[in-house]
């Protein structure tokens, strides 16, 4: 700051809103990204019940138990709007990355100085966030043009026959650590939880965080496992749905 | 038996055009209840006599002798070698004007800031000097004294990253000021003119909430969640609610 004196707001000018709206639709869309990336995870894993319970999960997002037909489209639409949640997250989030190359190297230099865990956690969300504008948008844009290839057979083969388990072998560990810090960062930003006690709700919270990323992370491994051993024994038939015992309806 | 304490010290007059930033080292042997403040003191008296740093009060208390203690902001007067490695780096408080060596411009930064922000009482009208000032509650004038108690030592901006990476950002120095005289009720202002000060990326937006700044305060001032309240209280007026 020094004697640099900012010229967007003299005494007479009227500030604009627009940083407050900003911050608060990337909070917004980062707190409603982080509780769905976690129900998102439920899901999914419900392979691990079996794979009648995925067929299952799958079909009702399908409205399959609301209309007695699948509409493959309503899955699409939800993506879509994944998508839309996430471009607007991204275009947020992006205000606070470093701009150019001092920033970088100020942040970088900084970063490893002050040995501070909340300060390299947010370089790590910083990475994690950069790898995710890619990988996530490869994700999305399949469920978005394939919403009928969501089945356990469906999934285990693109997640093996598809190659696509090193994708979300990355993902997994980027979603699971950019949400979990964020959702941490947020409550701080904002004081929620502070109660009487701001310095034992924060110590709960980075507890918090640690236990979600490890439980979402293992989770996570544990259906990827399961998704590419159904892969690789269906990989003769890829392509073929799956069908459950007690149904005469095909996936 | 006292340990042989090793310091490396920047050593950078910009003033002198032959100067070259450079790290000079520096030993001594440690005494009992030994300084930052003490142990440089002596380096300059023996070792040093050029060696450039600041210090007033060697209490805590007058925000002189912020440094960088082995990559972490703190003050020289208040750290105790003992708490420290064998080898000790020094360095001056980045996001500063360099003086010399140790030392660097906070005042020239701090009243740039306290000019941005209004860091002072807007009363409603002309003070009456004659006059009793009002009573306040005590509760009241402790909650402002707690905030108060900021030396601006300098130590909250070297520990933020967001302004490491941005000058312009006023830092939790800055939005502390504004939430002392948020609280102060002979300040005329309301939120929706502090949000003229604050209410951007230069301000309270612009943090990130990574915390540097309460975990390395000098003084342990709520930072974390003045800054909190400030931004819902920011955000409240961005939505025209205050």
């Amino acid at each position: 700051m020094g004697s640099t004196q900012r010229m967007s707001n003299g005494p007479n000018a009227t500030a604009s809103p627009w940083p407050g709206y900003l911050d608060l639709v990337q909070s917004a869309s980062g707190l409603a990204l982080g509780l769905f990336m976690w129900l998102h995870m439920f899901f999914v894993s419900s392979i691990l019940l079996g794979k009648d319970a995925m067929w299952t999960v799958a079909r009702l997002f399908e409205g399959y138990f609301f209309f007695g037909r699948p509409y493959p489209a309503l899955v699409s639409l939800f993506v879509a709007s994944i998508l839309l949640l996430l471009m607007v997250h991204a275009a947020t989030a992006l205000r606070k990355f470093p701009a150019n190359t001092r920033q970088y190297l100020d942040l970088w230099r900084h970063t490893r100085q002050l040995r501070h865990g909340d300060t390299s956690l947010w370089l790590l969300q910083v990475a994690t966030g950069f790898l995710l504008f890619f990988m996530a948008s490869v994700h999305l844009y399949l469920m978005l043009s394939h919403p009928e290839q969501i089945g356990p057979f469906a999934s285990a083969d693109r997640v093996w026959s598809g190659r696509m388990w090193p994708l979300y072998l990355l993902l997994l560990f980027a979603v699971e650590i950019h949400g979990a810090v964020g959702l941490y960062r947020l409550a701080l930003k904002w004081g929620w939880f502070a109660g009487p006690d701001p310095a034992t709700t924060r110590r709960r919270l980075r507890r918090a965080k640690w236990l979600t990323s490890v439980f979402f992370i293992l989770l996570g491994l544990a259906t990827l496992a399961a998704y590419m051993r159904i892969g690789i024994e269906h990989a003769p038939h890829a392509g073929q749905h799956y069908v459950p015992a007690w149904s005469g309806e095909i996936e | 038996m006292s340990r042989r304490l090793t310091f490396d010290i920047f050593r950078y007059n910009p003033n002198d055009p032959k100067s070259r930033p450079r790290t000079e080292r520096f030993t001594l042997d440690e005494t009992e209840g030994m300084t930052l403040f003490i142990a440089l003191n002596q380096i300059r008296d023996e070792q040093a006599p050029s060696l450039a740093f600041d210090f007033v009060c060697r209490a805590g208390v007058c925000g002189s002798c912020g440094m960088l203690i082995n990559g972490r902001p703190g003050l020289a007067c208040r750290t105790l070698t003992a708490a420290l490695p064998d080898t000790i780096t020094l360095m001056p408080l980045p996001a500063f004007e360099l003086i010399a060596d140790l030392s660097v411009n906070t005042g020239k930064w701090m009243r740039g800031m306290s000019e941005r922000l209004e860091t002072w009482v807007h009363l409603e009208q002309a003070p009456e000097i004659d006059a009793l000032e009002l009573a306040m509650e005590p509760e009241q004038a402790e909650a402002i004294y707690e905030l108060d108690r900021c030396i601006e030592c300098g130590c909250c901006i070297s520990a933020c990253a967001t302004a490491r990476m941005h000058p312009e950002f006023a830092g939790a120095v800055g939005l502390n000021k504004i939430a002392r005289f948020r609280a102060d009720p002979r300040d005329r202002r309301a939120d929706p003119d502090y949000y003229q000060l604050v209410g951007d990326d230069q301000g309270v937006f612009g943090c990130m909430g990574l915390l540097g700044c309460h975990d390395l305060c000098p003084k342990k001032l709520p930072l974390q969640t003045q800054i909190a309240h400030l931004r819902r209280g920011m955000l409240k007026s961005a939505l025209g609610k205050s």
